[in-house]
């Protein structure tokens, strides 16, 4: 066999392993938004959106207090979680710039990434929960903010990071003061990156279960004070699935759909974002 | 002697026993004394790492945005030292400007460009406003080019009309001292050349100190020329007299292009 030929049956391999692997992922993506939505689809109405739940074991009803719940508590931890992060993540891309402890703080954020996120459900559920005495919307939003922040931090300090020095150069030498050429050349460069980032981290904490489980709880009723339990999509998901009855697991199915094309969906608006901004 | 000689012989600025050490220690300059004179166009010329870029740093107090950097010795504007510790940098970079080797548009519109260094000075106004613009544009004749599309993002203009727009963008504020950091090494001949004829044309209201690694560029339009090496500023006279009859040997080997 010549050269040529090994090369051509490499690539030919290389090629077939590749498609496969990428069938296999596709695969799943497809047979999960597939499954959840064939064992929803019956409780897919719109009654689902705008009736609170029946009492127990009863037919009927719908979520609307875990969508206004978990709509409620995502607001506030983006609220708190984003101008934490696009600040931290300035600090360490141009005031702490190259210093040591901007290193350490962005180590720190990393290993904060990867953090399991009932070790931070469990953290605010002894920080805030246990000492005001009962479960609140407030602790569900302060422990997601909690997850938010290093996502937004690390992304705000690559793109900043990413914003070319002679930019900021330019604008000293033009008289601007630091903190005007932070806001009006350096985020005008790095826009559309933080704002993917942004969108990316929501997207991160609308799924979470855990850390709500310990915080936010639960509530069948309709609220939307932030002081007391709330409902929200994800704990509700967990509850009916456990739960004994029918209606609730389909009920439970339709609430993971929900959930799953909210976060498709953010997802695709931070690509579509990217490529708007930087495909050029 | 020449009338331009009797014109130019007003000092804008005037550097004393300069000296400047980077952060880690390293003495960039040394003991430079030099005169810029009004209304002329100095530049400074010399191999890779002489200091060129340093010294023209120093003349809008660039080095401070990086900690450990160190000056000594005087740069006179007006009757102040611009090196005292308590000049306001603000102040002082909207009297010097400043242009870089790149292109450095801001990523916003044209107009926004022009018209950003005037917001910092509290020009806010519409009418005033544009029409400092439109001069600033007409200036850096970049105005017939632009006109129509002034709310384009400047990303879209070529490389050398993105210059010409940085040059306006300095322009607005009316300086009176202009530095070009290496203005055309990354820009086309015919663009290069259109920044030279700006540059010449400019210099009968500010005064410019050009940085150049083209040596042709610097006989081509300047009128005084420094010629440094390793800190050290070796030789300064008026152009033709340096690119004819240097009065070091340095001079005349880097000149002729024995090393460099």
């Amino acid at each position: 066999m010549t050269r040529e030929q090994t090369r051509k049956i490499e690539g030919v391999i290389a090629m077939t392993l590749s498609t496969l692997a990428a069938i296999v992922g596709l695969f799943w993506l497809v047979f999960i938004l597939g499954d959840v939505l064939v064992h929803g689809v019956n409780a897919l109405n719109a009654g689902l959106f705008t009736n609170d739940p029946a009492p127990a074991g009863i037919e009927g009803g719908g979520l609307r207090n875990a969508f206004v719940g978990q709509l409620l508590i995502t607001l506030c931890a983006t609220l708190i979680g984003v101008p934490a992060g696009v600040l931290g993540g300035t600090f360490l891309a141009e005031y702490a710039r190259g210093r040591k402890i901007a290193k350490m703080i962005s180590i720190l954020s990393d290993i904060m990434v990867s953090v399991p996120s009932i070790v931070i459900g469990t953290f605010i559920y002894a920080v805030v929960v246990k000492p005001s005495g009962h479960f609140s919307g407030w602790a569900g939003a302060i422990a997601l903010a909690i997850i938010m922040i290093p996502v937004v931090l690390r992304t705000t300090e690559d793109m900043l990071t990413l914003v070319p020095w002679t930019l900021r150069e330019a604008a000293f030498a033009l008289g601007a003061p630091y903190y005007k050429v932070i806001i009006q050349i350096v985020y005008r460069g790095a826009a559309a990156g933080i704002l993917t980032g942004i969108l990316l981290s929501i997207a991160r904490v609308a799924g979470e279960t855990a850390p709500l489980l310990f915080t936010s709880f639960n509530n069948s009723f309709f609220s939307v004070n932030m002081n007391e339990p709330i409902a929200s999509l994800t704990v509700t998901v967990f509850q009916y699935a456990m739960g004994p009855y029918e209606s609730w697991h389909a009920q439970a199915w339709a609430a993971s759909f929900v959930v799953t094309m909210f976060i498709l969906v953010l997802t695709i608006i931070g690509r579509l974002v990217i490529k708007w901004r930087f495909g050029k | 002697m020449e009338v331009w000689e009797i014109v130019t012989d007003v000092m804008a600025l005037e550097v004393r026993k300069l000296d400047f050490y980077y952060s880690g220690g390293v003495h960039a300059l040394k003991n430079i004394d030099l005169p810029i004179y009004k209304n002329a166009l100095t530049a400074l010329i010399g191999p890779s790492g002489c200091g060129k870029t340093t010294l023209l740093r120093c003349f809008n107090r660039m080095h401070d945005l990086y900690p450990g950097n160190r000056y000594e010795g005087q740069i006179i504007f007006g009757k102040e030292n611009i090196l005292s510790t308590n000049t306001d940098l603000i102040a002082l970079r909207s009297r010097i400007g400043m242009v870089f080797q790149k292109p450095t548009p801001f990523p916003m519109s044209i107009f926004d460009n022009i018209a950003y260094g005037l917001k910092l000075r509290g020009i806010k106004k519409g009418a005033d406003l544009s029409e400092r613009v439109e001069r600033a544009l007409t200036h850096a004749a970049l105005w017939n080019e632009v006109k129509d599309k002034l709310y384009a993002s400047a990303y879209e203009l070529s490389g050398g009309q993105q210059q010409r727009l940085v040059i306006a963008r300095a322009l607005a504020v009316e300086p009176e001292v202009l530095l070009f950091d290496e203005p055309t090494s990354a820009l086309d001949p015919i663009s290069t050349a259109k920044i030279e004829e700006l540059a010449v044309e400019l210099k009968k209201e500010v005064t410019i100190i050009i940085v150049t690694h083209n040596m042709q560029q610097a006989a081509r339009i300047s009128d005084r020329t420094g010629f440094m090496m390793l800190g050290d500023l070796i030789e300064f006279d008026r152009t033709d007299k340096i690119f004819t009859h240097p009065s070091e040997k340095l001079t005349e080997d880097y000149i002729t292009g024995r090393f460099g």
